[in-house]
């Protein structure tokens, strides 16, 4: 089996994966890019101390999403995308494991951190991908349920 | 122009029009039939909303001091320029502008500032797009993946993350802005949002300059394709081609022309730009809350009018579920109160206070340019009583609101001459 790699670098891997938000010392404002300042107080980050790495939790609350039907080539759908309020900070994510249809998502649902492999390159690593899924597990469902729900359809 | 620097420093000096030489005026405006022009090019359009904004105006392109041209899909090309030479390279100065939706707004706020800091004394804006057919307008970097994981860009990805952190679709972007708004105040779900969408394509029949000028029932709006829950194809903005144009002139050019021309003037109450401030998730998920209310506050401000003063407000409707987050954001309900405000009535067009009278992006279309001058060329259309079968009744004051993610806001606040 080859390595693992992340899909984004915010997201830690390992025994207990998580992600990481740069956090602005001045302000305690975060975010996940790559920062040169801070968009929230101006606090420039010219040597790299402007900000510190945070762990989030790996748990929150659904504040937004869409059922997206129709989407670019390639991007298999209907798939739950939203908004995950993690302990203050929001995070952009899929919700999966669960029914992509508004009687099984909603804005409130509290969900957690889950990871999965998104394939293999050439050279045998696997990029790793990350999504929330809800914590009431009998809401949850896995690959083959779906597609056993699918056959059946 | 010392007499527009005096008329500022003193506070305004009036005309028989009651403008002062500072106040900023429309006196020509123009917009095409938005829809599928495959017979028309981008200059086609643009010399379409020019020509016929300068002929509202009774003036030519010699008369111009200053042009601001708004394009987002030939960005590169300097439509201004394309456009002067069809109708008329005179040398004058060209501001070619891209602010994503708001790129018509902001073409005509330039005109505005040209005008009013003496630069010129007439401007002309112009904004057009041509972009039927053109499909989803963002996300889908997915086909790039390469043989090998790399990370790059700011977040280190090793492959595109549309589709698998998130969604980059404007119709999927702006579901979550409209259930974020549900979530904290309740009473939004699916039929609210489609009747919010069948109200507007309801209103496009009384509009011959819509793409689409068809009446859908609630059934049809809701049982039409799901492209992003719980935005249906009907609650999307259509892409199509179009263009609109809009002259603008101060108070000491106003004097100068005709009675007429001052009689059918619309006077510019307030023209207001803002970008997003940071804000916790605001790049997670675009917060068009907050740059809409503050550009509403400074915009109210500036004019001297409240929400309660206006007749009628064209909003960007980009998608069904957007409306319902601008009744709020722009002031005309109390905060959280969208849901309620639409249930009573008052943004249909024989409520207290209509809203997207000429069908709105849903209907009318939404050719991302021109949509920043077509929806003040609405509301100016009402200011001066020729709206036709969907004149408001003696409308005296509306406003204009853009939004273009990234994000842009635009807000004009127009009033009837007399
Ligand atoms: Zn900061």
């Amino acid at each position: 089996m080859g390595e693992a790699i992340p899909l984004v670098d915010y997201l830690v891997l390992g025994n207990d994966p998580h992600l990481e938000a740069n956090e602005c010392v001045a302000c305690g404002a975060r975010f996940f890019d790559r920062r040169n300042a801070c968009a929230s107080c101006g606090a420039i980050n010219s040597d790299g101390s402007g900000f510190k790495r945070v762990e989030l939790p790996a748990t929150g609350e659904l504040t937004a999403f869409t059922i997206v039907s129709f989407a670019a080539p390639g991007i298999e759908v209907p798939f739950v995308a939203g908004v995950v309020k993690c302990g203050g900070t929001s995070v952009r994510a899929n919700i999966v494991n669960v029914s992509p249809d508004p009687e099984h998502v909603a804005t409130g649902m509290q969900v957690s951190l889950t990871t999965f492999g998104i394939g293999e390159d050439s050279e045998g690593t696997e990029a790793i991908g990350f999504g929330y899924e809800p914590a009431d597990e009998e809401l949850r469902i896995t690959d083959d349920a779906i597609e056993k729900a699918e056959a059946n359809s | 122009m010392s007499d527009v620097a005096e008329a500022s420093s003193s506070g305004g000096e009036t005309s028989q029009t009651g403008a002062a030489s500072d106040q900023m005026w429309i006196v020509g405006i123009h917009m095409t039939k938005f829809g599928k022009r495959p017979d028309d090019d981008v200059v086609d359009l643009a010399s379409e909303a020019a020509l016929g904004a300068l002929d509202d105006a009774g003036m030519t392109v010699k008369d111009v001091g200053v042009l601001a041209a708004g394009n987002l899909m030939y960005a590169a090309h300097g439509v201004g320029q394309m456009l002067q030479k069809q109708i008329g390279q005179t040398g004058i100065p060209v501001y070619n502008v891209v602010n994503a939706c708001a790129t018509g707004a902001t073409a005509l706020r330039t005109a505005i500032m040209s005008v009013r800091s003496g630069e010129a004394d007439v401007g002309l804006a112009v904004g057009v797009e041509k972009i039927a057919g053109a499909g989803l307008l963002s996300g889908g970097s997915r086909a790039s993946d390469s043989p090998t994981w790399e990370a790059s860009g700011r977040f280190g990805a090793v492959a595109s993350t549309d589709g698998r952190i998130g969604t980059e679709i404007m119709p999927g972007v702006f579901a979550q802005i409209g259930m974020e708004y549900g979530h904290r105040y309740g009473g939004a779900d699916f039929e609210l949002f489609a009747r919010i969408s069948e109200k507007n394509h309801a209103n496009s029949v009384l509009n011959p300059l819509a793409a689409y000028s068809k009446a859908m029932s609630l059934e049809q709006i809701m049982g039409d394709v799901m492209i992003a829950y719980p935005n249906t194809r009907p609650m999307c903005s259509a892409n199509c081609d179009g263009a609109a144009a809009a002259v603008v002139v101060n108070g000491t050019t106003l004097k100068k022309l005709s009675l007429e021309q001052q009689r059918r003037a619309v006077k510019v109450s307030a023209s207001v730009l803002t970008t997003d401030p940071w804000e916790e998730a605001c790049q997670i998920l675009p917060n068009v809350n907050t740059l809409t209310k503050n550009a509403a506050e400074t915009a109210y401000e500036a004019a001297g009018v409240g929400p309660q003063d206006l007749d009628l407000v064209e909003l960007h409707d980009c998608f069904a579920t957007a409306e319902l987050v601008h009744y709020d954001n722009l002031g005309l309900c109390s905060e959280g109160g969208a849901v309620d405000f639409f249930e009573s009535g008052a943004p249909f067009r024989d409520g207290s206070m209509p809203v997207n009278v000429s069908g709105g992006l849903e209907s009318k279309g939404h050719p991302i340019a021109a949509t920043g001058i077509a929806n003040i060329w609405e509301v100016a259309t009402h200011m001066r009583g020729e709206a036709g079968d969907r004149q408001i009744e003696g409308a005296k004051v509306g406003l204009a609101h853009v939004i273009g993610l990234g994000s842009a806001c635009g807000v004009h606040i127009l009033e009837r001459a007399a």
